[in-house]
């Protein structure tokens, strides 16, 4: 639906977006992920048509769209900062769009009451934005955008401002929105939580570059990266050369993982905490000392410093555990639970 | 340790004594200026409105109310709506030349933007008298723009350039313009690009952009300027004087004249008064759109 071809822009001497190509399919939850000041922002003032690329090609559904004006683009963006207009009340924010189409009064109306209550702000149609929470503010600015069912709908860090609970709310409101309109959704997110529940699939970027497009359980089981084994969740890596069983480590010795790259090649071995089991004392790959235990409820994240390694490996059990600060532990996994990355 | 012994309390009123001596030595200056020099006169001026004039100027303290009904005199009252058009005129083409001026400013990159808004305020910095007369040199019978346009052959003879209600209004615009331009500049300056984008993602073209979202914006800084023109042009009389031909026709001119042709200073004043009370409704009124905006 929408294809991304060969896309750069730079500024002065920042490179925002260096070769960039992505294709989007119709009705899927999109989202990009990466850390502030990757070029996620560019990429969607790019194709807001607010922001032209020194290279590369869009199309959606076959057409051209970088030749199009801004205002003639079937395609919708929730600004990063809302950009609502400060002089018009909350329903007029919203209709603003829909009064450009030609609509009849009453059918504006409608629209605008309906959307109003799918993100529940039907009793606030007639205050302006200065009168709102930064979170009512953030699902006007997602009403106004949604109201024109565009083909595509672009959305800039939409949560960012929400708290934690409001914002879990939010997430699945936008999935049931999603669902219920079918309109294609690209969400930009530097949360890396939110990308994973809410998209089909994840574009992470990093430094203007895509580092890896997948489903989120493809992405946070097969990084295929090291910026992406390091930044999506939690990861214990490992340095070494690839080797038949796995890696093998300088001063760690032989680790086990899935090796798929010929022998000898400088790479990464990356392991989940939640993989790692603790064993008795002598059984286990690895061996070392507990250096702290914490306790979160539903898991508990335990440090272990082993020797030739500078920082502890990270172990999360489910529930409590019985180890100690300071006992002696072993920690192993399973081989398909090591993934080798090419360095 | 003897000092923190003296009570809490009279600390206290030391402090607010200290404070108020403080206040009063930076408002001093001002609020001195402002009585001497403006309420003062300014009362003189209101009460010489109910007198009669003296045979060779000043007063002669006999209640009347003979310049309030001279006001209404068409000859008089023709001469004050005269001045009102021809301020309305020059501060409506101010604003339709100083509104695109100051966007496109507001759109520089930074290091252009302070060269351009110096170069607004440049005119300032030599003498009002000496530019309006540069523009008599300009606009005169044999002057520059005569003689280019006769050199072009454009026209056979010179062009009465001077001297007429157009004169008047080139020569307000171009004084005041810079007026208008800088209100207008901090306000579009204020407004967020991104706003501009919003309305063009919605669908809106940059006439309907402009229309519903920068003007109404932006109206704050508008009127700001409108006032700042209108208000010394309502008033003016060098302009008229030079470029005008000398003839009463602002309010600004009359005045002058009343207190140093005609010697009659109670109407003078009574002439000063209503131009007073103009420009105070005007400045309420702005206010009150000010605040709504
Ligand atoms: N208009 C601009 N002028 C100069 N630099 C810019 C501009 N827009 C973005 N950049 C730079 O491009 C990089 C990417 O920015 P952005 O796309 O906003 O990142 P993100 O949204 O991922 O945080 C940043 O280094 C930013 O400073
Ligand atoms: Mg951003």
């Amino acid at each position: 639906m929408l294809k991304i071809t060969g896309v750069s822009r730079r500024f002065g001497d920042v490179t925002a977006l260096s070769d960039v190509s992505l294709e989007i399919r119709q009705g899927e939850f999109f989202a990009l992920l990466g850390p502030s000041g990757c070029g996620k922002t560019t990429l969607l003032r790019i194709l807001a048509g607010f922001e032209s690329p020194d290279e590369g090609t869009v199309t959606l559904d076959g057409d051209d769209l970088l030749g199009q004006a801004a205002h003639r683009r079937p395609v919708n963006l929730m600004f990063q900062s809302y950009a609502l207009f400060p002089h018009m009340t909350v329903a007029k924010n919203v209709a603003y769009g829909l009064e450009r189409e030609r609509l009849g009064r009453a059918e504006v109306r409608g629209r605008v009451d309906e959307v109003l209550q799918k993100v529940g702000l039907e009793t606030m149609a007639g205050r302006r934005p200065h009168q709102l929470s930064g979170g009512q503010r953030q699902r006007v600015a997602l009403a106004r955008a949604i109201v024109k069912r565009p083909r595509l709908l672009l959305l800039d860090e939409p949560l960012s401002a929400l708290d934690k609970k409001v914002r879990a709310e939010m997430q699945l409101e936008l999935k049931r929105l999603q669902n219920e309109v079918g309109i294609t959704f690209v969400v930009v997110t530097h949360d890396q939580e939110e990308a994973m529940s809410l998209a089909d699939r994840i574009a992470v970027f990093n430094a203007g570059g895509v580092e890896q497009v997948d489903a989120p359980v493809e992405l946070y089981e097969h990084p295929r990266t090291p910026f992406v084994a390091g930044f999506v969740g939690a990861n214990n890596i490992f340095e070494g050369r690839a080797c038949s069983a796995g890696l093998a480590g300088e001063e760690l010795g032989i680790l086990p993982g899935d090796s798929g790259l010929p022998d000898g090649t400088p790479a990464l071995l990356a392991v989940r905490p939640e993989r790692i089991r603790l064993d008795g004392e002598d059984k286990g790959v690895l061996g070392g000392e507990v250096v702290d235990v914490s306790f979160y409820g539903g898991i508990s994240h335990v440090s272990v410093q082993v020797s030739g390694r500078r920082q502890p490996v990270l172990v999360a059990t489910q529930g409590a555990t019985q180890v100690q600060t300071g006992s002696k532990v072993a920690l192993g996994w399973a081989e398909g639970d090591g993934v080798l990355i090419p360095q | 340790m003897t000092r923190s012994t003296g009570s809490g309390a009279s600390v206290r009123s030391r402090a607010r004594r200290s404070r108020a001596l403080g206040r009063l030595v930076f408002l001093g200056p001002g609020l001195t200026y402002l009585i001497v020099l403006l309420l003062i006169p300014l009362a003189l001026l209101i009460s010489f409105t109910v007198f009669r004039r003296g045979r060779f100027g000043g007063i002669v303290y006999e209640l009347t109310a003979e310049n309030f009904t001279r006001l209404f005199d068409p000859l008089y009252l023709g001469v004050v709506i005269g001045s009102l058009r021809l301020a309305a005129i020059a501060t409506l083409i101010a604003l339709l030349v100083g509104y695109p001026t100051a966007y496109l400013i507001a759109q520089l990159p930074q290091k252009w933007k302070t060269i351009a808004l110096v170069a607004i305020v440049l005119p300032f910095w030599t003498n009002f008298l000496v530019r309006i007369y540069a523009w008599i040199i300009l606009l005169s019978g044999p002057g520059l723009v005569n003689s280019t346009l006769m050199d072009l052959g454009l026209i056979d003879k010179p062009l009465e350039l001077l001297y007429n209600q157009g004169t008047i209004v080139t020569g307000l615009v171009y004084s005041y313009l810079p007026l208008m331009v800088l209100p207008l500049y901090a306000a579009i300056e204020k407004l967020d690009p991104q706003l501009r984008e919003a309305s063009a993602n919605l669908g809106a073209g940059p006439v309907r952009t402009f229309a519903s979202v920068t003007l109404p914006l932006t109206l704050p800084g508008v009127l700001t300027g409108c006032l700042f023109v209108f208000v010394p042009s309502f008033g003016n009389f060098i302009i008229p004087e030079l470029l005008g031909g000398g003839r009463s026709i602002m309010v600004g001119n009359l005045i002058r004249d009343q207190f140093l042709k005609s010697r009659d200073w109670p109407f003078g004043s009574t002439l000063a008064l209503a131009l007073i009370a103009v420009l105070i409704v005007l400045l309420l009124a702005q206010a009150w759109s000010a605040r709504r905006a």
